[in-house]
């Protein structure tokens, strides 16, 4: 997966943070934080990376 | 019809019974291959580029991204379908790998008793490069254990395959939701990631488990290859290919991908302040929660929206995500919009069509 930009979304309802909103193979997908999901487990492995990191929630 | 005819047919259905329940006991559902037969393509039936699924379940994976994946009518007798790859790109470098890769799920494999029952591989394929390729397993959780058999082909020639795989010394597979056991239709790997002969046993590496490649598919523009009647089943016993209907097929493949089609309407929100906007968005259970695609946000043609209670645009569409996402259910999330009703009903209208996808593959 090509991964370019991973950012934690807070909830407008209740501020918690379910989800990630990333672009991935150039197109933009909500991605559930659960460990079963591969796109998470893919971010995760992105993040890794030195220059990468998971934006916080704006 | 005499009664020495009806004895001899009788005769002939028990003989295939007993096939069929010595490769496992089962007489449906025998095969493990959800689309075996490659006839649900819900992502379309054509797509280029790496990580693409040109029949459901089934991934391309490449080190060159013109490789095309697609569902095509060409199939051998008895069947309507294949997976066609055609290598856009050719590679000739050390990292230069072509695969088509299929995951099993931990919970489809819980009757498997892995430690002294084999697995039976059977599928139809074709190239149009002769030559000999490799299909590998792996099993996917506590120690990763391999295992591969190579095929040969001629050229363009529908060729059947059939394999039995050893039992796996692999004792700690769990039997859940994530991947069990991950196929892996190899049409060239690099002999650098190769140690050079295959062995007949599962192996802790992919590389001892597997021979190099005679031919390079990789660098050979415009190469295809083709597969269908793809079943996997317990047992040392190949049996014919289990037909199942398409709704059955198209049921299952959606427990990992689902695209829902929305004209117009797709639910009703509510708005609570001026900026942002909610609602319920149900879909077929998951394996697991599904990462969410959604039309491009706007009041444009195909784009997507909140609305106010009187059906008008918002002076401003901002951002639309899925939220809360679980097995079952999510919540499509506006924020950042101006021109909303607070406190109000709010519709999410979709100016024409298109498709929202809900993936859980593994």
């Amino acid at each position: 997966m090509n991964i370019t930009s991973a950012q934690y979304l807070k909830s407008e309802f209740d501020g918690s943070i379910s989800t990630i909103k990333a672009t991935i193979d150039e197109q933009e997908m909500s991605v559930p934080i659960d460990t079963g999901n591969r796109h998470y487990a893919a971010v995760l492995e992105w993040a890794k990376e030195d220059s990468n990191e998971i934006a916080e929630a704006d | 019809m005499s009664l020495a005819r009806d004895i001899a047919d009788l005769g002939a259905v028990t003989s295939r019974l007993d096939t069929v329940g010595a490769s496992s006991g089962a007489l449906s559902n025998r095969n493990l291959i959800i689309n075996g037969a490659m006839e649900v393509a819900q992502r379309g039936t054509s797509q280029t580029g790496v990580n693409k699924y040109g029949v459901d379940r089934f991934i391309t994976q490449s080190s060159n991204a013109s490789i095309v994946s697609a569902q095509v009518s060409d199939a051998p007798d008895g069947f309507s379908h294949s997976l066609k790859l055609t290598n856009g790109g050719t590679d000739t470098g050390t990292g230069a790998y072509r695969e088509v890769k299929y995951a099993v799920e931990g919970y489809d494999l819980a009757h498997w008793q892995k430690d002294t029952q084999s697995l039976t591989m059977s599928f139809w394929v074709k190239s149009s490069l002769a030559g000999t390729y490799q299909v590998a397993f792996r099993t996917d959780s506590g120690t990763d254990y391999w295992y591969s058999f190579a095929y040969t082909v001629s050229a363009n020639t529908w060729t059947f395959v059939t394999h039995v795989i050893p039992p796996s010394p692999n004792s700690t597979l769990s039997s859940d939701n994530l991947s069990g056991l991950s196929i892996f239709f190899v049409q060239y790997y690099p002999d650098n990631w190769i140690s050079g002969a295959a062995t007949t046993n599962w192996e802790t590496s992919s590389a001892t488990s597997m021979a190099t490649f005679p031919q390079h598919w990789a660098n050979t523009a415009n190469a295809t290859w083709q597969l269908t009647g793809c079943q996997l089943e317990l047992g040392d016993k190949g049996t014919d290919f289990e037909h199942r209907s398409y709704a059955d097929e198209l049921q299952k493949c959606k427990r990992y991908f689902e695209s829902k089609s929305f004209t117009t309407f797709v639910e009703i929100g509510y708005s609570n302040g001026t900026t942002s906007a909610h609602c319920i968005l149900p879909y077929l259970e998951k394996r697991a929660a599904p990462t969410v695609t959604l039309p491009t946000a706007g009041t444009g043609t195909n784009e997507l929206t909140f609305r106010t209670p009187t059906g008008a645009n918002p002076s401003t569409t901002g951002s639309n995500t899925a939220y809360d996402l679980t097995t079952t259910q999510g919540r499509i999330q506006g924020g950042s919009y101006a021109g909303l009703t607070a406190g109000g009903l709010s519709t999410l209208y979709l100016n024409g069509t298109a498709n929202v996808t809900f993936d859980s593959e593994l």
